[in-house]
């Protein structure tokens, strides 16, 4: 298990410079110059202008360009962006806010997701089973754009239970509606994966076996069914997590949230090289280490995996 | 008022019907069934899959599937009425009145829960856990003959074996000292000699305890062997019932005579031998097909940290076959044999030793030359659910091997597989059906009709007849043998039932870990064995002292 651990450890090196080497090189091709957008597409001298290329290493060919962002990378200085702040200092502004609203997103989705899941499995073709379904696709089916802004309508606005943006301290209370949000299409899919795995599962033999053994039905359900049905959840939980931080840029743009999303979409509309390849690639570290995490929970879930 | 003179019935099922509500309307499983089990007695129902003989034990303690309800009649516990009890009831009446006993004993261990979780729980539920459970648990587990059991409780299912899985069920299906045991096809998923010491265990168990049996199986000489009580379940109906030898040795029913002619255990043991045609001065004269010497197969078995050890699964082994006839490697499981079955096909590659096809080594074949091997060597599987790819439509499979080979165009590939349909007495409509709308039966024709698309010279058959019921078995098993008649087919039968090498074999050869003990023509086998071990395995063959 160690020796396995740390190997997924050292997977994390190539993953990290491909991932960031083919953004930094994606940013490098998109049509634009970013030195004109800084200036708002007004004329420059020509001085302050090569000033500025040569600030931003934009007069140097790619390789060389993309090779003095990883030299930097080393001491941990991420560079500058054009208005002149640490990429470091705008990463730690931004990243717990973003962890935050992810998180409570996994969390409502795990605990509702399964309760809600459990029940319609059990109940499958009652229903409850049936209304859970369809609520289940509407949600799937309805983009988050809509949803954001239909519930910042009617929580934030007309029933005024929740503030309908978030302020700059984006704190645990304000940022419950944000993360339902976001939350609710993984939602939808935790639910509908946890139904599927409960109706295979509670036909399994040692189901049976257990019931004949005299188990009341809740324990039957709660020891013998959940436990199994839960490792492709909790695979796609993990999965989740890193989609989760990664596709906050639209609820974040709804309710105006400071955090990653936020951060990186104006990044990519000012061409922000050094911003949008350190977001990425920190966004490619939470999803590489959540899916260890996965890998390990599998282990303890089911004692038949075993990793050497 | 009771009377002392006549004991009660501990089980009466009176005019039982069970009715399953499914797409196509209800369908009736069970009609009007009738059985009484005394206070411990044990009585077997007998019949094939799909007779109701599992689902009327299955209604007597709940576990109907959610779409099968007792549409009529009574099943009388102790003379209560639970055909419509509650579930409250039930959990009441389970694991401490009534016992289970299932039959996979792959399939009922709950995989990601210790052994010994799964027994306390058992008896917590039932309140029977006591002041120290731990020891209760390892108790309960050696009165199921489990060795070590300390040790074994902390472990997983994974970990056993089949034998110490089913031993562990049959623990948890005890534990709570039920007064009836239903024990459905407890054995059917082990080796002759393992079902034999798990048999003889629930016996003395049982009648130590007092507990009556309800015994479901398929084999009727293993019934008659076991219980006091012979039911025979036909298509949902009760067709006899009896004392076992008084129906064992003058059935009634057509079906019933049916089942005691197709029994191998019973045909074995009466030393039926099947009237294959092969001329024996020509199997003598002609040069063997297949010649296995000093075969070698050893396994690396990793422990973690690089470090491995060596499992030697096939020791030095040799054997021949002879042109047109039939060899049996048999054995427990983990004997080695199926290891020889895939290295004779290539599909897996010998540590050392020769295997010669008809003067070729097929060790040192090159790609092409394998190519053409597979042509006229192959495979029929144990599993005729898993080895038919459920995608594709029967004549997609048969007409598959065909193609890749490249004989033949559309038109006539077309009629080979109705030809090959008919070879396998199946219906040339077949064709267009699927995997899943055949029976186990039915599909291990299909699979014989694959095998025998590229006019193969050999038919490696792995376990080929040991998923199926005892009826569909005995027809199988009179396929390949009319087939090996008319095309001068050459099979080596792997299979771990004696009983079915008697009916099919020529010659035998006999595994125990790894190596042969014995080999020899099958008369010398059966009539005159020479080493302990085959006669272990040979008078493990249920029904042995019935005839």
């Amino acid at each position: 298990m160690l020796a396995f651990t740390l190997k997924r450890f050292l997977q994390l090196i190539p993953v990290f410079i491909g991932a960031t080497l083919l953004v930094y090189f994606l940013v490098f091709a998109t049509p634009g110059d970013p030195i004109s957008a800084l200036s708002g597409g007004k004329p420059m001298t020509p001085a302050v202008e090569s000033a500025l290329r040569a600030q931003y290493n934009l007069d140097q060919p790619f390789w060389v360009q993309y090779g003095l962002y990883l030299k930097n990378l080393v001491t941990l200085d991420l560079g500058m962006s054009f208005s002149g702040q640490e990429v470091r200092d705008l990463l730690a502004r931004a990243f717990p806010v973003t962890a935050r609203l992810a998180v409570m997103a996994l969390a409502i989705e795990a605990v509702f997701g399964i309760f809600f899941g459990v029940i319609a499995g059990m109940r499958k073709g009652k229903a409850f089973d049936s209304t859970v379904l369809i609520l289940s696709l509407i949600v799937i089916a309805v983009p988050t754009f809509v949803l954001g802004f239909v519930l910042q309508f009617v929580v934030g606005v007309k029933l005024e239970w929740a503030k309908p943006t978030v302020s700059g301290g984006a704190g645990w209370g304000e940022l419950i509606l944000p993360a339902v949000v976001l939350g609710l299409v993984s939602f939808a899919y935790v639910l509908r994966l946890t139904r599927t795995s409960i109706i295979e599962n509670k036909q399994a033999d040692y189901v049976r076996t257990a019931t004949a053994k005299g188990l009341s039905r809740g324990r039957v359900i709660n020891v013998h069914i959940l436990r199994n049905s839960l490792i492709p959840v909790v695979t796609f939980l993990g999965a989740d997590l890193g989609s989760l931080m990664g596709g906050a840029i639209v609820t974040e743009g709804i309710f105006n949230v400071p955090g990653v999303g936020n951060l990186l979409y104006r990044a990519i509309l000012k061409g922000e090289t050094p911003t949008v390849v350190a977001v990425v690639g920190v966004l490619v570290i939470v999803f590489v280490l959540a899916n260890l995490i996965v890998d390990m929970l599998y282990a303890l879930l089911d004692p038949r995996i075993r990793y050497a | 008022m009771v009377q002392n003179s006549e004991p009660k019935p501990l089980l009466e099922i009176k005019d039982l019907a069970i009715t399953f509500s499914t797409p196509d309307g209800p369908v009736n499983a069970v009609r009007n069934a009738n059985l009484t089990v005394m206070p411990g007695e044990t009585v077997a129902i007998v019949g094939e899959s799909g007779s109701g003989k599992s689902t009327t034990a299955l209604a007597a303690i709940g576990l109907l599937p959610s779409n099968g309800e007792v549409s009529a009649g009574q099943i009388l516990f102790d003379g209560e009425d639970i055909s419509k009890a509650s579930e409250k009831r039930f959990v009441e009446l389970r694991g401490n009145h009534i016992g289970m006993v299932p039959q996979d004993p792959m399939s009922n261990l709950n995989p990601v829960w210790k052994i010994g979780f799964q027994v306390k729980e058992t008896l917590k539920a039932n309140g029977l856990a006591g002041n120290n459970p731990k020891q209760r648990v390892a108790q309960v587990l050696a009165d199921a003959g489990l060795p070590e059991p300390e040790t074994r409780m902390n472990q997983y299912p994974h970990e056993f074996s089949g034998g110490m899985r089913q031993r562990a069920l049959i623990a948890i299906g005890l534990a709570c000292r039920p007064r009836l045991l239903i024990a459905d096809e407890p054995t059917s998923a082990l080796d002759v000699t393992v079902q034999q010491q798990i048999l003889d265990h629930l016996d003395t168990m049982t009648s130590e305890l007092g507990t009556a049996v309800l015994l479901i199986t398929h084999d009727l000489g293993l019934a008659a062997e076991r219980a006091e009580k012979v039911i025979v379940m036909y298509k949902g109906q009760v067709v006899e019932s009896g004392p076992a030898l008084e129906l064992l040795r003058n059935p009634q029913h057509p079906y019933t005579k049916r089942l005691i002619n197709s029994a191998p255990s019973l045909a074995a043991q009466r030393g039926d031998k099947h009237e294959m045609a092969v001329d024996e001065v020509v199997a003598e004269k002609s040069e063997p097909l297949l010649k296995v010497s000093n075969l070698t197969k050893v396994f690396d078995i990793r422990k973690g940290f690089g470090r491995k050890d060596k499992f030697t699964a096939v020791d030095k082994v040799s054997f021949e076959i002879p042109k047109g006839t039939t060899t049996a490697v048999v054995g427990e499981s983990g004997s080695g044999k199926s290891t020889i079955a895939q290295m004779v096909l290539n599909l897996l590659d010998a540590t050392s030793g020769d295997i010669v096809f008809d003067g070729q080594a097929i060790g040192k074949l090159s790609e092409r030359e394998l190519f053409k091997y597979r042509r006229r060597v192959q495979p029929i599987f144990q599993d005729p659910y898993g080895s038919l790819d459920p995608m594709y439509s029967i004549y997609r499979t048969i007409e598959e091997p065909l193609r890749i080979h490249g004989i033949g165009n559309q038109a006539s590939r077309e009629k080979k597989v109705k030809e090959l349909l008919d070879q396998v007495s199946m219906p040339a409509s077949t064709m267009h059906r699927f995997p899943n709308e055949l029976s186990g039966g039915q599909r291990q024709r299909i699979a014989i009709a694959r095998a025998l698309a590229l006019q193969p010279e050999m038919i490696v058959c792995d376990e080929a007849v040991s998923a199926l019921d005892v009826l569909v078995q005995a027809q199988v098993l009179e396929l390949l043998d009319e087939l090996q008649r008319e095309l001068g087919l050459t099979y080596l039968f792997i299979t771990h039932d004696l009983a079915v090498v008697r009916q099919i074999a020529d010659n035998v050869c006999v595994m125990e870990h790894g190596q042969l003990v014995e080999q020899g023509t099958v008369d010398e086998i059966f009539d005159n064995a020479k080493s302990d071990y085959t006669r272990n395995l040979l008078s493990a063959i249920p029904g042995a002292s019935l005839i």
